[in-house]
C-alpha cells in the first residue's frame, strides 16, 4: 500500500501517522503538501490530526479551501478509501465528505485519554480486519469531538449503518459514562454513504505500539492495507 | 531632542548611578529610544546583574556538554551523533496578570529557544505553584495556567510528558510558571544565536510588531502591588499556529545551510535579539524600523525595539542566499522581511528611514551591563522557623493523617491537569505525566531520554543549601528510577526581591548547594533562567530554585516505571528512613507549619543509589521503582499501587524518634532523601539486595504486592489498613473537586 499523508500547514500528527504506515506496518507512506494539487499515486489517503490552520475560527473549517481538498474529493468520488483522524475527521465534516459537525467536548476542555471503542461494521476499507463488535483501546486527545447532527441525520446515519466506531466501556457497553465527550449516539467514527470514507476522533496511528500503551489501533491500518491489496488483486482479475 | 527627566529615569527602573553609567558609555545624553533600550537590556530579567556573579560558580561542563549557558539553550550529547537540546524558563508574572495568556506565551517561548537551536522539539514539562485551591481567585489562575498551557502545547503538536505541581500560600498573589522544553537536534548542526560576516542581511521574519508586552521585561523585573492588574498591556497574546509555522519554516531554512544565526524575540524583543546576536558575533547590526512588518499605525522607533509581540525571529542570512531563505518562509505563508544588515563595528544601530535613532556599542548593553555584588544577610525567620518542638504537637491517627495526605492538593493525582495537556502526540512517551519522570523514546534509535523537574520551596526556605541540593537529587533520582543515567541539568531560580539582603542570602546559598549537588551526582547545569521580585505587596514566595534533569536510558524496551507489576513479587526498600518530619507534608497538611529542618542529603549514598537504579534496571532486576518524597514512604507506597489494581503490605521497622508518639509519623510520612521504592521478582531478591549492599547503599525487603488492600505494620503492628479502592478514589478526584463545580442537573 502507498498511503498519502497530506500535510496542512497546522497538521502536527502526520509524522505520527506517517511513522504508523511505513515503520510500523512496512507499507509505503508520503507526505502530501496541503497545496499539492496530485495526490502522488496514493492508494490511500490519511487526513492528519492536528489543527489545519490553526482552527481558532471552527476546526477544519479553512482547511477545506486548500488545494489539494479537490483531489481528496476526487479520489474519495472515485471510491478510493480516505481516513481522517481527529482534525482530519473535522475537515472531512467541514469538506462536505462525511456528515455532522463538531461540538466542544461535554467538559469545555482539551483532553487526551485512553478511551474503548467499538468498530461497529467490518465493511469498509479500515475495519476490513476487524471483527464487528470488537473493541479497541485507543486514545482521544481534542477539545471538540462532541458529535452533532440534526436527529434525521443520525437516524439515517444509523439506518444506514455508518456508525463505525462507538464509544464503549471496556465490555463494549456504549454507556453515558463510556462516552467521554457527549457526542450524540456515543459517535467516535464514521463513513460515507459509500463506506470508502471514514472519520473518527480516536487516534489509531498513536496505539500500534505496545510500549505506547496500546496496540489496537494497528488493525484499522492493516485493514486498509487488506482493502487496497485485495482490491489490486480484484482489479488485475 | 527629549531631555531626560530624573522620573523618566525612575520610570525606566534604573537607578542614577546606572543613568550616569549610560552617559559615561555614550559619551552624551540618551535618546528617548536609547534609554528604552538600556532600561530593557540592563532589566534584571534581562541582565542577571544581580544573578551572575552567584550563577557562575554554577558547573556547566562536562563530558556530554556540547553547549552549555550563554545560548539560546544547552545541549548534551546522546550519542548517535545527535543531541538533546533543552532549557527551562519561567513565565511568573504574566501568568499571574492573564493567566491563560501568560502560560500560554511562556511555552511558546521556550519552544522557540529550543529549535532557535536547530532541534526539533519534543517533549514539555512544567513545574507550577499556586496558593490554596479553596482561594476563588486562586482556582481561576489555576485553571487558566493549565489551559494556557494546554492550548498552546497541544496546538503545536509538542507532548507535554511530566512536570509537578505544588501549593503554599506565599504563592497565592505570585504564582509560579516554569516551563521545560527538550528538542532532538543533529550534535554536529546545531545553530547559534551569532550575527556575523560583513554585508550580510538581517531578516525579521513570523508575526507583526504590535503595542503589546512593551516593556514586558521591566515587569518582570519589579514586584506586584494593587495596581498590577494595570499591568496587563504588557502581557502578550499567543499565536500556537504562527509558532508552528515558523518553527517548521526554520527547521527547514537551518537544512538548507543559508543561515548565519538566528534569535527568538523574547523577552526585550527585537532589542535583545539584534545586540545579543551582535555581541556573539563579535559584530555589529544595523536595523531600519520603518523596513519592520507593524500591526499598529504610527508606532515609534521606541515601541517597536522594546515591543514583545511574540512568535517573531531574527535571521542573519549568508550573502547570495536571501532568495532562497525568501522561498521557504512562503512556503509557509511567512514573509521574511529585510530589514538591516551585518556591519563590523560592534554597534547596535537603529534608524528610521535612515535617520539614526539609536547607536549604542553592543558590549555596553550584553558583556558591559551593571553586575552587583548585592548585600546579604541571614534572615531573621530562620533561627526560629528551624526550631521544631514536636513535643507540642498533637499526633492524629495514623490512619486519618494517611487519608488527609492522599486528599491533599499537593499529593493528590494531578490527572485532572495531565488530561488536558497533548502528552502523545509524535508517539514517542513512553512514561505518560504524573508518574514521575517523564520519558520519550528517541525514533531512529534504541535510547530513550527520562526528564523531571523537581523543587520543593519549604526545604529551600528552611535551609537555601540543603534544599537546593535535596532539589538536583530529587530531580536526578526521579530520572533514575526510569533506569536512565542524568547527564545534564538546567535550572529556573524563582526567588523574592534581590536587593533585600536576606533574599539575595537565600539565592546565593540555594545557588551554592546546586553547585555542589550537580558537581557530586555528574549533572552540569546547561543553561536555565532566573526569575526575581516573586513579591505581592512586599511578601515573598517560598524560594523555589526548580531543577530539570535529563537521562539518557540506552535501551528503551528496559524503562522502569513506578506502578507495581504483579502480584507477589517483593517489595525493597533502598535507602532509609530517619527521623526527619522538618518541612515535610504531613507538617504543613495535618499542623499547617512550615518548620524544621529538611532532611539530610549525603550525595555520595545519593550517588550510589541511582547507579544502583540504573545498573539494576539495565539488569532487569528492578521491576517498578518510585522515589519517596512528599508524604514519605507511606503516600510513595499508595502511589504504586494505585491505577494497577494491585494492593500491598508492608512491615517496616520503627524510625527512632526525638519525640517518641511521633515515631509512627516519622517512619510513616518523614520525607527522608535517597530512598526509594523498588520491587522485584522473589527470585532475584538477593540479587537485588547483594547489588545494592556492593554499592554501599542500605537496602532491606518490608513487603510483598498484592491483595485489594494498603496495609503498613511498623515493628509487626498494623498501623495503615486501608481499602486500595477508597484510598485511590481519595487520591484521584481531590483536585477535580475543587475545580469542577457540580454540574447544573437539566
Amino acid at each position: 500500500m502507498r498511503a498519502a499523508v497530506v500535510v496542512f500547514p497546522g497538521s502536527n500528527c502526520d509524522h505520527d501517522a506517517y511513522h504508523a504506515v511505513k515503520h510500523v506496518l512496512g507499507q509505503e507512506a508520503v507526505f502530501v503538501w496541503h497545496k499539492d494539487t496530485s495526490l502522488a499515486g496514493a492508494d490511500a489517503i490519511i487526513l492528519p490530526g492536528g489543527f489545519a490552520h490553526g482552527d481558532y475560527l471552527r476546526t477544519g473549517a479553512i482547511a477545506r479551501f486548500s488545494p489539494i481538498m479537490q483531489e481528496v474529493r476526487r479520489f474519495a468520488d472515485a471510491g478510493g478509501p480516505v481516513l481522517g483522524i481527529c482534525n482530519g475527521f473535522q475537515v472531512l465534516l467541514e469538506a462536505g465528505l462525511l456528515p455532522g459537525a463538531m461540538l466542544r467536548n461535554r467538559s469545555v476542555k482539551f483532553q487526551c485519554e485512553h478511551v474503548f471503542v467499538r468498530v461497529e461494521h467490518a465493511d469498509t476499507p479500515f475495519t476490513v480486519a476487524c471483527r464487528p463488535g470488537q473493541v479497541l483501546k485507543i486514545p482521544i486527545a481534542h477539545g471538540e469531538g462532541n458529535y452533532y447532527a440534526e436527529p434525521e441525520v443520525v437516524d439515517r446515519l444509523e439506518r444506514n449503518r455508518q456508525v463505525i466506531f462507538r464509544y464503549t466501556t471496556a465490555a463494549g457497553e456504549a454507556t453515558q459514562e463510556a462516552n467521554p465527550n457527549g457526542s450524540l449516539h456515543n459517535i467516535a467514527g464514521l463513513c460515507s454513504e459509500a463506506r470508502n470514507v471514514v472519520g473518527l476522533m480516536p487516534h489509531p496511528e498513536r496505539a500500534c505500539e505496545i510500549a505506547l500503551g496500546s496496540a489496537d489501533g494497528l488493525v484499522v491500518l492493516e485493514s486498509a492495507v487488506q482493502s487496497v491489496t485485495q482490491g489490486a488483486v480484484a482489479a488485475a482479475r | 531632542m527629549t531631555t531626560i527627566s530624573d522620573d523618566l529615569i525612575r520610570q525606566h527602573g534604573l537607578t542614577r548611578d546606572e543613568y550616569e553609567r549610560i552617559l559615561a558609555m555614550l559619551g552624551r545624553e540618551p535618546t528617548l529610544t536609547e534609554l528604552g533600550i538600556f532600561s530593557v537590556m540592563w532589566s534584571e530579567h534581562c541582565s542577571y546583574k544581580s544573578s551572575r556573579v552567584h550563577l557562575r560558580t554554577l558547573p556547566t561542563t562536562g563530558r556530554r556538554v556540547l553547549q552549555g549557558p550563554g545560548e539560546n539553550a544547552g545541549a548534551v550529547d546522546i550519542g548517535d551523533g545527535l543531541a538533546a537540546v533543552f532549557k527551562i524558563e519561567s513565565h511568573n508574572h504574566p501568568s499571574f496578570i492573564e493567566p491563560y495568556q501568560g502560560a500560554a506565551t511562556g511555552v511558546g517561548g521556550i519552544i522557540r529557544d529550543i529549535f532557535t537551536m536547530g532541534a526539533r522539539p519534543i517533549a514539555l514539562l512544567n513545574s507550577l505553584r499556586f496558593g490554596p485551591l479553596d482561594d476563588p481567585l486562586v482556582r481561576r489562575t489555576f485553571a487558566g495556567v493549565v489551559a494556557g498551557i494546554a492550548g498552546y502545547g497541544n496546538s503545536i503538536g509538542i507532548p507535554t510528558v511530566g512536570g509537578e505541581i505544588g501549593f503554599d500560600e506565599s504563592y497565592t498573589g505570585n504564582p509560579l510558571v516554569n516551563v521545560f522544553c527538550l528538542g532532538i537536534a543533529r550534535a554536529d548542526e546545531i545553530v547559534k544565536g551569532v550575527a556575523s560576516g560583513v554585508g550580510n542581511a538581517v531578516y525579521y521574519v513570523g508575526a507583526k510588531t504590535g503595542r503589546d508586552g512593551i516593556h514586558g521585561a521591566t515587569m518582570a523585573s519589579a514586584e506586584f502591588d494593587d495596581r498590577s492588574a494595570e499591568k496587563r498591556p504588557a502581557v502578550q497574546v499567543g499565536d500556537p499556529f504562527m509558532e508552528k509555522l515558523l518553527l517548521e519554516a526554520c527547521l527547514e531554512v537551518m537544512r538548507s545551510g543559508a543561515l548565519v544565526g538566528i534569535q527568538d524575540m523574547g523577552a526585550a524583543g527585537l532589542t535583545c535579539s539584534t545586540c545579543e546576536m551582535g555581541s556573539r558575533g563579535g559584530a555589529g547590526v544595523t536595523i531600519d524600523v520603518s523596513l519592520v512588518p507593524q500591526r499598529e499605525t504610527g508606532m515609534t522607533p521606541y515601541e517597536i525595539m522594546l515591543s514583545e509581540s511574540q512568535e517573531r525571529m531574527l535571521l542573519v542570512v549568508r550573502r547570495g542566499r536571501e532568495a532562497e531563505v525568501e522561498r521557504i518562509f512562503e512556503k509557509w505563508d511567512l514573509h521574511a522581511v529585510r530589514i538591516g544588515e551585518v556591519t563590523t563595528d560592534g554597534r547596535l544601530r537603529v534608524k528610521q528611514q535612515g535617520e539614526t535613532v539609536a547607536d549604542i556599542p553592543n558590549a555596553a548593553l550584553t558583556d558591559e551591563a551593571p553586575v552587583y555584588r548585592r548585600p546579604m544577610a541571614e534572615p531573621a525567620y530562620l533561627a526560629e522557623a528551624r526550631q521544631l518542638s514536636l513535643a507540642s504537637l498533637s499526633a492524629p491517627p495514623v490512619q486519618d493523617v494517611f487519608r488527609r495526605l492522599l486528599g491533599s492538593p499537593g499529593v493528590a493525582s494531578k490527572q485532572w491537569v495531565y488530561r488536558q495537556y497533548d502528552h502523545m502526540v509524535r508517539t514517542n512517551t513512553l512514561v505518560v505525566p504524573g508518574m514521575g519522570a517523564g520519558v520519550v523514546r528517541v525514533k531512529g534509535t534504541s535510547r530513550a531520554l527520562a526528564m523531571s523537574v523537581d523543587g520543593n520551596g519549604r526545604f529551600v526556605y528552611l535551609d537555601p543549601f540543603r534544599g537546593a541540593q535535596l532539589a538536583v537529587a530529587e530531580a536526578a533520582r526521579n530520572v533514575a528510577c526510569t533506569g536512565a543515567v542524568p547527564i545534564g541539568a538546567t535550572n529556573c531560580l524563582n526567588f523574592g526581591n534581590p536587593e533585600r539582603p536576606e533574599i539575595m542570602w537565600q539565592f546565593a546559598r540555594a545557588v551554592e548547594g546546586m553547585g555542589a549537588a550537580c558537581r557530586a551526582l555528574d549533572v552540569p547545569i546547561t543553561g536555565g533562567n532566573v526569575s526575581l521580585y516573586n513579591e505581592t505587596d512586599g511578601r515573598a514566595v517560598l524560594p523555589t530554585p526548580v531543577v530539570g534533569v535529563v537521562g539518557l536510558i540506552e535501551d528503551a524496551s528496559a524503562v522502569v516505571r513506578r506502578a507495581f507489576r504483579r502480584e507477589g513479587d517483593a517489595i525493597v526498600v533502598l535507602g532509609s528512613g530517619r527521623d526527619e518530619l522538618g518541612g515535610s507534608e504531613y507538617l504543613k497538611v495535618v499542623h499547617g507549619l512550615v518548620r524544621g529542618v529538611p532532611p539530610a542529603l549525603d550525595l555520595t549514598l545519593e550517588a550510589a543509589l541511582q547507579r544502583v537504579l540504573v545498573e539494576g534496571a539495565a539488569a532487569g532486576v528492578i521491576r517498578s521503582a518510585h522515589d519517596c518524597a512528599e508524604g514519605g514512604l507511606a503516600v510513595t507506597l499508595a502511589e504504586c499501587c494505585f491505577n494497577t489494581g494491585l494492593g500491598a503490605s508492608l512491615d517496616v521497622p520503627a524510625v527512632a524518634a526525638a519525640a517518641p508518639e511521633l515515631s509512627a509519623m516519622a517512619t510513616l510520612f518523614g520525607e527522608s532523601a535517597s530512598r526509594v521504592i523498588v520491587t522485584t521478582e522473589t527470585v532475584r531478591t538477593a540479587e537485588l539486595v547483594a547489588m545494592a549492599e556492593a554499592a554501599g547503599v542500605p537496602a532491606a525487603v518490608i513487603g510483598r504486592v498484592g491483595g485489594d488492600r494498603i496495609r503498613i505494620a511498623i515493628g509487626g503492628r498494623i498501623a495503615i489498613d486501608e481499602s486500595l479502592a477508597e484510598a485511590e478514589e481519595l487520591w484521584a478526584h481531590a483536585i477535580g473537586r475543587r475545580l469542577d463545580r457540580p454540574r447544573a442537573v437539566a
